[in-house]
């Protein structure tokens, strides 16, 4: 892969100047990054993947217009819809209705639709965030690794390998119990999101930036580097103009690959309590919670799991379609 | 091979000095800049002046780092007196801290717990081996079948289930509504029998999620060896498929599934936090969990450093197996 992505320019000069006749556009010259295009249109289980990852990015970001439509607030009880004996939802499935549409929670009676809605929110959120720190951090030092060598790269490739080989979850869940309770002039729910963030993308750059060492190791022998170099670039452009350019590719297929994992990281912490806070909705917290009832709702616990399972499944056919079409060696 | 081993062996220990390192940074000093009292920590918010006098005291936490480091290491080969609060507490070798929350020294409290963990890591590893190997073998030789095919949707559904999701969908399938297994833990001690039978929900849990990985990984693997030129070798010599397979390709497939064993089972030491909490299994997860929950540190050091030692010796072991299997990297 030498030549540079030019996904973003050849999207911007179509639609700038059309074509002026046919002729011209049969031998058009493609760049890798419409090839990679074209083939990811070929796709279809990946387009799938990824219209719904679209569509969750949507409900995302529309959540509370999505709730005032169906008039349910996440946070709103209703105990006239909880048997008062066993303390589940009235009704069959737990509680679907036309008015619920995914029924309501056991005891608090609280709509599950809309705390599905609202935890995609912190799902996405903290998947996606938390994925660009580990590139932004992952890019920055595999490339210092790869480019300069020498006793820097000694020591960032045994501080890689020292954290691929950490009990990260242990850690991770250690570091978030002993961050305090307001950081940043955030309190509440909104420091739990930025501490899962930052720990969990911290954990995330070592993938990211042995891939990207590897790659500037190879690069940086290129004959184009040399040129650059002969003509008088300095190490700032040729890594910025030069080398960067040839890493998106494979940047953005880890990257997308790592969105799911941090989804389940981030469902497994609060699963396990120290995740986001109730009363905010998080699919794993409402499946912590559904344990106490899996015997008398199973619906309560299905209903979050086939999310996160919607969801990481999703992301990861998007993926593995994003990795065939950047990577055409691919064994698939 | 003995300079190797004794090199090895080094590496090893500088691993766990980093580690233990790493424990102390996040339980000393990131409360330190963050402005929280560690000694809080360790005797719980509510406590009053002078049991928090007593534990500070005690642990020398207003002493350097290095020196409580000190004392630490110390404290595993000759066992530990925490002295202050005009009272002592005798911690005997190997002392890997003490409970001042629950008065307990942490070592008795971790040799109960990591068989429990090891008998969950071992069975499962067992079966994740055999079926993600097989899966993915099969797949890889009958590439685009229809075995293929299924086998890889199954794997791809498999990584992306969180193990606490398939947990309670096995629970309430098998133990609560088919009644074929048991769903609580017994002792192996106490009735083997009903250990077994409360043992394979959780082992089929785990080895479904890291099946699905492994036979991904199998299958990916084996298809890059079945193209290299000493395949093409072998079959000209008129070897048996048979054997250009099981003895030939299969080596260097399980070139990387054998170093992801090592990482997967000694992280599974502690990281088996959500599937011992799905089936409340008093292993080392179950116990870290609840001591993050009560905030009693030196229980989270202990199996952190626990965990991390296993990661480190599994990975030891594989790189000795490595050898064996591997005949180019056997070393001289």
């Amino acid at each position: 892969m030498t030549a540079p992505l030019h996904e973003e320019s050849t999207a911007k000069s179509a639609v700038a100047e059309p074509a002026p006749s046919g002729a011209e556009k049969k031998i058009e010259g493609r760049s890798l990054g419409r090839i990679a295009w074209d083939r990811l249109k070929r796709d279809k289980v990946a387009l799938i993947g990824g219209a719904v990852v679209l569509l969750l990015v949507l409900v995302a970001i529309f959540a509370p217009a999505i709730t005032a439509l169906t008039g349910q607030m996440p946070n709103q009880r209703h105990e006239d819809l909880i048997d008062p004996l066993f303390s589940t939802p009235k009704g069959a499935l737990g509680g679907i209705s036309g008015e619920h549409l995914l029924g309501v929670e056991p005891v608090s009676g609280r709509d599950i639709f809309a705390r599905i809605l609202y935890g995609a929110r912190v799902s996405i959120l903290v998947g996606f965030l938390s994925a660009i720190v580990a590139v932004i951090i992952g890019t920055i030092l595999g490339t210092l690794a790869g480019y300069f060598g020498g006793w820097l790269d000694a020591l960032i490739s045994r501080v890689m390998d020292m954290l691929l080989a950490f009990p990260q979850l242990l850690f991770i869940i250690s570091l978030i119990s002993v961050m305090p309770n307001s950081l940043l002039g955030l309190t509440g729910t909104g420091v739990r999101l930025l501490v899962m963030i930052l720990v969990i993308g911290f954990f995330g750059w070592p993938y990211i930036g042995r891939i990207v060492r590897g790659q500037v190791l190879s690069l940086r022998e290129r004959e184009y580097i040399e040129a650059a170099r002969s003509l008088g670039a300095g190490r700032r452009y040729i890594l910025s103009k030069e080398l960067l350019p040839n890493l998106v590719a494979p940047i953005t297929v880890y990257m997308t690959l790592m969105i799911p994992t941090n989804i389940l990281t981030e469902a497994a912490l609060s699963f396990l309590g120290v995740g986001v806070k109730p009363p905010t909705a998080s699919w794993g917290a409402m499946l912590s919670d559904a344990v106490q009832y899996y015997e008398s709702d199973p619906m309560y616990m299905i209903i979050p799991g086939v999310a996160i399972f919607i969801t990481v499944l999703a992301f990861n056919l998007f993926g593995d379609g994003v990795r065939d079409a950047l990577d055409p060696k691919g064994t698939r | 091979m003995l300079t190797y081993l004794i090199r090895r062996l080094l590496a090893v220990a500088v691993m766990l000095v980093v580690i233990v390192l790493a424990v102390f940074c996040i339980f000393f000093l990131i409360p330190k800049w963050t402005g929280t009292d560690p000694a809080t920590m360790y005797v719980g918010k509510q406590a009053d002046k002078e049991a928090l006098e007593g534990v500070r005291e005690k642990l020398q936490l207003d002493e350097p780092i290095l020196l409580q480091l000190f004392e630490f290491f110390k404290g595993i080969f000759v066992g530990r007196d925490y002295v202050g609060g005009g009272t002592v507490t005798h911690c005997p070798a190997p002392c890997f801290g003490y409970s001042f929350r629950n008065e307990q020294a942490i070592w008795p409290v971790l040799t109960d717990r990591l068989p429990v963990t090891l008998y969950l890591a071992l069975g499962a590893a067992l079966l994740w081996l055999v079926i993600g190997l097989a899966v993915g073998v099969v797949s890889a030789l009958k590439r685009g079948s229809i075995w293929d095919r299924l086998g890889m949707t199954g794997a791809l559904a498999g990584v992306s289930l969180p193990v606490y999701f398939t947990g309670l969908i096995l629970l309430t399938v098998f133990a609560y509504q088919l009644g074929l297994v048991s769903n609580s833990f017994t002792p192996f001690g106490e009735n083997v029998g009903k250990w077994f039978s409360g043992m394979i929900l959780p082992w089929i849990s785990l080895a479904f999620l890291f099946g699905a990985m492994y036979a991904r990984i199998t299958r990916a693997t084996m298809l890059e060896v079945m193209g290299e030129d000493y395949i093409r070798t072998a079959r000209a010599k008129g070897l048996k498929e048979q054997t250009v397979i099981g003895k030939h390709a299969m080596r260097s497939t399980m070139t990387p599934i054998l170093t992801l064993l090592g990482i997967d089972i000694g992280a599974l030491m502690g990281g088996a936090i959500l599937t011992e909490t799905t089936f409340s299994i008093p292993g080392l997860g179950q116990a870290v969990l609840k001591a993050i929950n009560e905030r009693d540190l030196p229980l989270i050091l202990g199996v952190t450093l626990i965990t991390a030692t296993a990661v480190v010796i599994a990975n030891l072991i594989v790189d000795l197996l490595y050898g064996v299997i591997d005949p180019r990297v056997r070393l001289g």
